[in-house]
């Protein structure tokens, strides 16, 4: 069991929860047919990975990781938007 | 105090509940348009909920302030990159996905019969 009062321990299961939602995502990024659909999953778990520093950084009183997430959340766009260009496409 | 803690919980579980809705559409739906359309709406609410969760819980005004601006940054750029990847998958000549055409003829004679 996880310590501290109650809405810290819900942010934490919380936060387990989307480790786990997120390592389900990575199937989609493993057999997706078209490389999209990689990068759709890839995307999708980069983003609950910026609800999870979120969420850690509340539970353990440290404001100074939500930068952390800021940094993370714009990375997780220039991504998605450099392989888009990357695969070929010169239109963006 | 017990009303922070609810409030906590109740967002950030209907939060946890729309990502999970989000993850269930990208594995099972058919083709890329259809999980794009699921990620960029579910994902950024489930998004959403789970940050205001996490901003009422941390009761600080600095946090709330820092926790907006990621949510307003995402909310941009969330389904900006789904459309990136919709345009892209387009223009590659990814056939959108749609029902058998024997299938929705006997689809609408079933129809026609009731």
């Amino acid at each position: 069991m996880i310590g501290g009062d109650l809405s810290t321990r819900i942010l934490l299961w919380v936060a387990v929860a989307f480790v786990v939602i997120s390592a389900v995502v990575l199937y989609r990024a493993y057999h997706g047919p078209t490389i999209q659909d990689r990068l759709l999953a890839v995307n999708v778990a980069g983003t609950n990975t910026v609800v999870i520093i979120v969420l850690v950084a509340v539970a353990f009183g440290l404001p100074d990781m939500l930068d952390i997430a800021i940094v993370y959340a714009l990375l997780n766009f220039v991504l998605s938007i450099a392989v888009a260009r990357f695969i070929g496409w010169e239109w963006i | 105090m017990a009303l922070t803690t609810a409030v906590v919980a109740g967002l950030a579980l209907f939060g946890l509940l729309f990502a999970v809705v989000a993850v269930v559409g990208v594995l099972r739906f058919p083709d890329l348009y259809t999980r794009a359309h699921a990620v960029s709406k579910s994902d950024t609410l489930g998004v959403g909920l789970v940050l205001a969760a996490a901003a009422v819980a941390s009761g600080s005004v600095g946090v709330t302030l820092k926790i907006l601006f990621l949510f307003a940054f995402m909310l941009v750029t969330s389904p900006i990159a789904a459309h990136v990847l919709a345009r892209s998958a387009s223009l590659d000549g990814v056939e959108a996905w749609q029902v058998d055409p024997e299938e929705r003829e006997e689809r609408e004679e079933t129809e026609d019969d009731q």
